[in-house]
């Protein structure tokens, strides 16, 4: 197709959509950037199951990615991000958050020390504008390479097994937060022990070509582990289980805030062991200084909600009856057994032991109730298995 | 390193002068300046064996008088060569218009033109005054603080205290154009020419551009001896000026260096620790101010990696695109201006016939080319200070407008085609000039920019526009003369009040930095 | 009978401003010079069985306020939206600007990839600057010079607005308001042709250049019909732009106002230092307290007004007052539609606003033709085929097409219009259509060109500029259109004006006669029955 029709087009097809389409049923999609996911394939209960319990398989060609080289690559990256880059080892992954000048949140996500002085940096909102501002003064070569990397979050307790059946030798070895290379039908297939589930998991990167026969072969592995493809809606549930927040819904991408004050420091989002003021310079340190010595407006915080009705939406109170925040994300969990929820309070509220209330409003048969339940801050995150961090992985 | 040592970069007029404040307060300062004599833009210059010309501006209208008097610069050696010079705009007719202050006659001009002048340039006066009254001090931030309010509150009343009506016309008129309101209140071509001229030298604006009417206020809100709006040559050449600034410096304790090439502003754990000379040499200070242009300064000496990121795309954002070019002329007599009184060549000499012709002339520079007819201000500098030249013989100093720093053809090339044309006007209005020409140099923004280390070779550091005014001069969060990184100020032109040989700029960052105390 | 109130041209303010009046309870009259009513806002049959737009030709500004307020569905208006934008290349490429957003990114990509991701830092910027200034466009400007209680409180909610961006905006706000749209462009894109391509929006109606200081600005015009929101607050007013002055006419008939036409005004009569009423063209008085002029400032002063009733003052003020006409409109039934090969067949940007200046330079050197006193040889087209969207407005198969020009001059080189001149200009905009569309002069059944000449004859707009007054600081907000004569009041007890020369300006935003109508009223004693502004956290 001539580059100019591309508008024949509105959204594109992962590398792995003759796959994924095969296994949706229920043709339920979203957009995410260029692309359409899958909200869920066949059921969102079964799929989040397959997640704790055997393996899910989440396609995450969407993710935004960029390649980051060059001689000034590192000082870059710590000049960008909050955290100091120069702990990451090559073969490393690290979480990470980056700000704007005034210690607000632009996005999270994962850099990836790939070879010495070769970094991925994947994001859920694209930053090409912020990547290229930020390396005014520096020589660094960014390339956005989101159409160039098909990715996979394999993601599960039999996750580990999989791959190894697959025939990815010493997978077990590999530590989380660790990197590793195969050969994969001659082309490299690159994996790495990170997610977004908070469970054993995996996610694998080759270049697109090589996509479907490396969804085949993942398949042909798990049969008799469980796999199963998953889409969003089971993701989320999750990823606010591991605790884990999201752009755009536990907070708003200091870029494309409109009004003022509606944006979120590393701090107010309980982020600010990623924050390392033993660097002398990243962007928003100056801001966040000020912040640490002034405190901060907000407090975003794990709830452990009364009762079994999700909170999602709800206002939040304190004893007195003042509505002192919201949820930002909420659900019942079915592995803890808990009506969990993220919650942004205004400060000073957020602390253990907090006198707090969830205003949820619910609906039985199109009769709406509401309830005021008791929500009890919790430090920790909600679900936390140990075979997370277990290495050598075992086949669980 | 003590807490109150100070290292000022570059010592042009507003590097001098922040110096001799701060050494004055008590502080250790040394100046490092790159060229073998102090000034910046603003020195003198021997330019052919036995000719000196003022590098860059060649007349004095703007100095501060307090300024003046707190450094003693009388006591200093500084002299005026001439004062009060009256301001000729020829007519290539020879119906020459004569302007000085609100006194106009000849040319084109009719009596209503003539009293409507008067009453024009009073105003003008007042409302220049206002901006005279934040040019002393810091620029406010925007925040509800009382203490930065309070600033803006002194800019409002000093708007209300002109009363109703000059309140009514000030903010009417100060967000737009001089071609619009010269138009609504003057007949004459050749006037609104030469008014125009104000309003567009050194910038990268023509007459119908809006921030041309802040412009020719800003020019406006200097003096010379008590008068306003007046010009004055400088015995010497410009480098009077600055040879007394560093005695005064010199004087209060303040130690220059000449020959010290700042390479880098040294900037350890986020903190400015001293500069780094091109020699190798590593001064170490607790503050660094620089009287470099913002550009020159962050970019080059600092490295934008040292700031955050909003403040490194702030930098790269600032407009300074130069569009002057400076002429030097040796000759052999002085030039003949067709109808023009010798007695005339003592004074400015404008070639801006009208301002539809210095538009067109501007036009040229928004496509990086060079106006096909420059438009000149000149002067003869020996016809006041014969010493600066051989006995008998001449300078012509003139400022060359459009010359686009951004030339499509590059300066090296069109160096030679802008003395080209800008002697052919200066043929058509003196002919025989040529002839007289010993020796002739022409400054480009390209070689302003080398010479005197000034990013875009734009005079002024930074556009004077709306946009780079006052609290967003050079851009927000560094207009108060501190920067964002701490220990590093900034007091050159491209902070607020701006160009011009006023000083401002240098004893507000003074004021600053005494202010802060020990904290850098 | 004797009228409480007269209004002087049935524009889509007069209308407004009237309709409110009659809804307030006063009896209202409006006067029109010619045979239909709209002003700028009509829709004419100027070539059989077409209707064109034939002024004003997108409805993106209308105050959904007063849309909803006036009932303006119940009186037949419809705001249907159309598609997007196009700029063509002279390298036979385009640049796209699709609704969709991640079609509109990718479009930009094939330009420049970082100025597709840069687009969202620009529109997220502008849309903040959109949402400051929205609160304004319904209130009366508060006057600085003035200690009345009404002025200090403006002052303070001005400020208090200001204070809410947050400091980084408020300098940002400042910056926009003082910068040219080339300038603010080149802070978020690299290419050319996407700066080329946004900065058109900058230009519209303006006698500048895209290096103008002053330009950015001009932006909102363009962007404020988004932010809205609600769809349908942007597009095509079904049936042509004269079914909102239908619509107002409507309104105002539905609260017993009467509109007359062909009754031009002479003048304002003034007696004792109030206005008694009007005399008409054909001698006829009519008499009233209350005198509103939707007129352009200079019209009102110079020509309503007896030179002696005025303060010499008022008439230094009306003679200073900017309108220089900067546009001209081409209005073009179409026997077909016209192919744009560089479209590709099926390109829904057929349906958007098509351009034909591909970089900056040109643009600039558009209006440096203006300033010479000549039309723009290269122009700045905003071109638009509204029938492939209105069923209503041509017979099915056929078009319309609306071809909106900048720059074009008040004069030629200092001399009046002549007829040749309209046409040469007439021609240098098909030539430039032609160019991107092999079958488009062939199509052409009939062509309407009008320069700033046609547009004074007809709708009365002093110079042909479309804003009753250029939109430059001198002449915005509390100086519009006079310092201190701001709020809708004119020099003398009953005298008010309400047309686009007042605050907020030009464009068919009715807002200019609503707050003419809430002073008024105010004046009157009267209870306001004018909307606020709907606003937004």
């Amino acid at each position: 197709m001539n580059q100019k029709e591309h508008f024949r087009k509105f959204v594109y097809q992962t590398a792995f959509d003759s796959r994924t389409s095969r296994l949706n049923q229920l043709k339920a999609v979203h957009r995410w950037k260029d692309y359409l996911v899958a909200d869920a394939y066949e059921d969102v209960a079964l799929e989040y199951f397959a997640m704790r319990n055997s393996t899910g398989v989440f396609d995450l060609c969407p993710m935004t990615k960029h390649k980051i080289s060059g001689p000034d690559a590192l000082d870059y990256l710590n000049r960008l991000l909050t955290r100091d880059v120069s702990k990451l080892k090559p073969a490393r992954v690290s979480y990470c958050v980056w700000c704007d000048d005034d210690g607000q949140v632009i996005d999270d996500g994962t850099v990836f020390h790939m070879r010495e002085g070769e970094y991925m940096l994947c994001s859920q909102e694209r930053q090409l504008d912020w990547l290229s501002i930020s390396a005014l003064g520096f020589d660094v070569t960014i390339e956005e390479v989101t159409h160039d990397i098909a990715a996979l979050a394999v993601q599960g307790p039999t996750s580990c097994a999989i791959l190894r059946d697959m025939g990815l030798a010493n997978i077990e070895k590999l530590k989380p937060f660790g990197i590793t290379w195969f050969d994969f039908e001659g082309s490299e297939l690159m994996v790495s022990r990170t997610g977004f589930t908070g469970d054993l998991g995996y996610e694998v990167w080759i270049e697109p070509a090589k996509a479907e026969a490396l969804w085949d072969a993942l398949f042909a592995a798990g049969r008799i582990r469980g796999i199963r493809a998953i889409g969003t809606h089971a993701l989320e549930m999750t990823r606010i289980e591991a605790g884990f927040i999201q752009a755009g819904v536990d907070f708003l991408p200091a870029d494309s805030a409109v009004r003022h004050g509606r944006t979120r420091s590393p701090f107010e989002l309980g982020l600010s062991w990623l924050v390392d003021f033993k660097k002398p310079n990243f962007t928003g340190r100056q801001a966040l200084l000020a912040e640490k010595e002034r405190g901060s407006r907000f407090n975003l915080v794990k709830l452990d909600i009364e009762g079994n009705k999700p909170a999602k939406d709800a206002y939040i109170y304190n004893g007195k009856n003042k509505v002192v925040g919201t949820v930002t994300s909420a659900m019942w969990s079915p592995t803890a057994k808990a009506n969990i929820a993220l919650a942004s309070l205004h400060a000073p509220w957020g602390k253990p032991g907090d006198d707090l209330y969830a205003e949820i409003y619910y609906q039985r048969e199109l009769k709406w109730n509401r309830v005021k339940a008791r929500a009890t801050v919790v430090e920790g995150v909600f679900f936390d298995p140990e075979r997370r961090k277990v290495t050598p992985a075992r086949d669980y | 390193m003590t807490s109150n040592n100070v290292i000022i970069v570059g010592g042009g007029h507003n590097g001098l002068v922040c110096a001799a404040y701060l050494a004055g307060a008590g502080h250790k300062v040394t100046v490092l300046e790159a060229a073998s004599q102090v000034g910046g833009a603003a020195v003198t210059r021997e330019f052919a064996p036995g000719f000196r010309v003022s590098a860059c501006a060649h007349l004095l209208f703007m100095l501060n008088p307090e300024i003046y008097r707190d450094l003693g610069l009388e006591q200093q050696g500084f002299e005026l060569a001439a004062n009060d010079l009256e301001t000729v705009s020829l007519s290539s007719t020879g119906g020459h218009l004569f302007l000085s202050g609100s006194e106009a006659r000849g040319g084109d001009l009719g009596p209503e033109d003539v009293a409507r002048l008067k009453k024009f340039n009073a105003r003008m006066l007042k409302f220049a005054g206002v901006l005279r009254k934040v040019y002393t001090g810091r620029p406010p931030r925007l925040t509800s603080q009382w203490s930065e309010l309070k600033t803006l509150g002194k800019l409002g009343l000093a708007i209300r205290g002109m009363g109703r009506d000059d309140m009514r016309e000030f903010l009417r008129i100060a967000g737009i154009n001089i071609y619009d309101i010269l138009q609504e209140q003057f007949d004459s071509e050749m006037l609104k020419g030469a008014m125009a001229w104000d309003a567009v030298l050194g910038g990268h604006l023509g007459p119908r551009s809006n921030n041309s009417m802040l412009n020719y206020l800003h020019r406006l809100t200097g003096e010379v001896n008590g008068k306003r709006g007046a010009l004055a040559s400088v015995k010497g050449g410009m480098g009077g000026v600055t040879q007394a600034l560093a005695k005064a410096a010199a004087a209060a304790g303040a130690q220059i260096r000449t020959s010290a090439v700042v390479s880098r502003i040294l900037v350890e754990n986020g903190v400015v620790t001293g500069v780094e000379l091109e020699n190798g040499e590593k001064l170490s200070a607790s503050r660094v101010v620089s009287s470099a242009d913002p550009r020159t300064t962050f970019i080059d000496l600092v490295g934008l990696r040292h700031l955050e990121a909003g403040v490194a795309l702030q930098v790269r954002n600032i407009r300074s695109r130069g569009s002057v070019a400076k002429l030097h002329l040796a000759l052999d007599a002085l030039p003949k201006f067709t109808g023009l009184d010798p007695q005339a060549l003592g004074g400015r000499i404008l070639i801006s016939p009208s301002m539809v012709e210095l538009e067109q002339a501007f036009d040229f520079s928004k496509y990086g080319e060079m106006s096909e007819s420059p438009m000149m201000e000149i002067t003869l500098p020996t016809v006041h200070d014969p010493e600066l030249a051989p006995g008998g013989k001449h300078v012509l100093s003139a400022l060359v407008q459009y010359a686009p720093y951004e030339l499509k053809q590059g300066w090296e090339n069109g160096r030679a085609e802008l003395l080209q044309r800008t002697m052919a006007v200066l043929e058509r209005y003196a002919p025989g000039v040529g002839a007289s020409v010993l020796h002739s140099e022409i400054l480009s923004p390209a070689d302003i920019e080398r010479e005197f280390r000034i990013a875009g070779g734009h005079w002024h550091h930074g556009e004077f526009a709306l946009d780079q005014f006052m609290m967003t001069r050079p851009f927000y969060g560094s207009a108060q003369y501190a920067t964002p990184l701490p220990g590093l100020y900034l007091c050159g032109a491209g902070s607020h009040p701006g160009g011009g040989v006023m000083g401002c700029a240098g004893r507000n960052a003074a004021a600053e930095i005494i202010a802060r105390g020990g904290a850098a | 009978m004797k009228h409480d109130a007269i209004v002087i041209g049935a524009g889509h303010n007069g209308l407004a401003n009237a309709a409110f009046l009659a809804k307030a309870g006063m009896k209202v009259l409006v006067l029109e010079k010619n045979p239909w009513i709209g002003g700028a806002a009509v829709s004419r049959e100027l070539h059989e069985g077409w209707i064109y737009s034939n002024c004003s030709y997108v409805c993106s500004l209308l105050r959904p306020e007063i849309y909803r307020n006036l009932n303006l569905a119940k009186h037949g208006l419809q705001v249907i939206p159309y598609g997007g934008g196009v700029t063509f290349l002279r390298n036979g490429d385009i640049m796209g600007n699709y609704i969709d957003h991640d079609v509109k990114r990718r479009e930009i990509a094939r330009h420049s990839k970082r100025d597709a991701d840069a687009y969202h830092r620009f529109s997220r910027d502008v849309t903040r600057q959109c949402r400051f200034i929205r609160d304004f466009l319904l209130r009366t400007p508060p006057d600085p010079t003035s200690f009345r209680p009404r002025d200090i409180y403006e002052l303070l909610y001005t400020m208090k607005k200001f204070l809410n961006l947050g400091e980084r905006t408020m300098y940002e706000t400042i910056r926009f308001y003082s910068m040219s749209v080339g300038d603010y462009l080149d802070e978020y894109f690299e290419s050319d042709m996407v700066k080329a391509h946004f900065s058109g929006s900058g230009i519209i109606g303006t006698a500048l250049g895209v290096y103008s200081p002053g330009t950015a600005y001009v932006l909102l015009h363009h962007y404020m019909g988004d932010i809205d929101g609600s769809a349908g607050a942007w597009g095509f007013a079904r049936g042509g732009m004269g079914s909102v002055s239908k619509a107002l006419a409507g309104a105002l008939q539905e609260h017993g106002g009467e509109i007359r036409t062909d009754a031009g005004v002479d003048r304002i009569i003034v007696n004792n230092g109030r206005v008694s009423g009007v005399a008409l063209e054909n001698g006829d008085e009519i008499h009233a307290d209350i005198v509103v002029s939707n007129l352009d400032p200079k019209r009102t002063f110079l020509k309503l007004f007896d030179e002696k009733d005025l303060d010499p003052r008022m008439v230094e003020r009306a003679r200073n007052f900017k309108i220089r006409g900067s546009s001209g409109k081409l209005n073009i039934a179409l026997d077909g539609a016209p192919d744009f090969p560089a479209l590709g067949e099926n390109n829904p940007l057929r349906v958007g606003d098509m351009h034909f200046v591909d970089s900056m330079e040109r643009l600039e050197r558009a209006f440096d033709d203006w300033k010479n006193g000549m039309w723009s040889r290269d122009p700045y087209v905003d071109c638009l085929i509204p029938t492939l969207t209105d069923p209503t407005m041509a017979p099915p198969g056929k078009h319309f097409m609306s071809c909106f020009v900048q720059y074009v001059p008040p004069k030629v080189k200092g001399k009046d219009w002549t007829d040749e001149d309209r046409d040469a200009f007439g021609k240098v905009v098909i030539d430039q259509i032609g160019r991107y569309s092999p079958n488009f002069k062939d199509l052409i059944l009939h062509v309407e060109v009008r320069t700033p000449r046609e547009l004074e004859a007809e709708v009365g707009l002093t110079e042909g500029n479309i804003f009753q007054g250029e939109l430059t600081m001198d002449q915005l907000m509390f100086n519009r259109p006079f310092p201190g004569y701001a709020q809708y009041r004119g020099p003398m007890k009953g005298m008010y004006m309400c047309g686009s020369g007042t605050h907020p300006g030009g464009g068919v935003m009715a807002a200019p006669g609503a707050n003419a109508a809430r002073e008024i009223l105010a004046d009157m004693k009267r209870t306001n029955v004018v909307p606020e502004t709907e606003l937004d956290d």
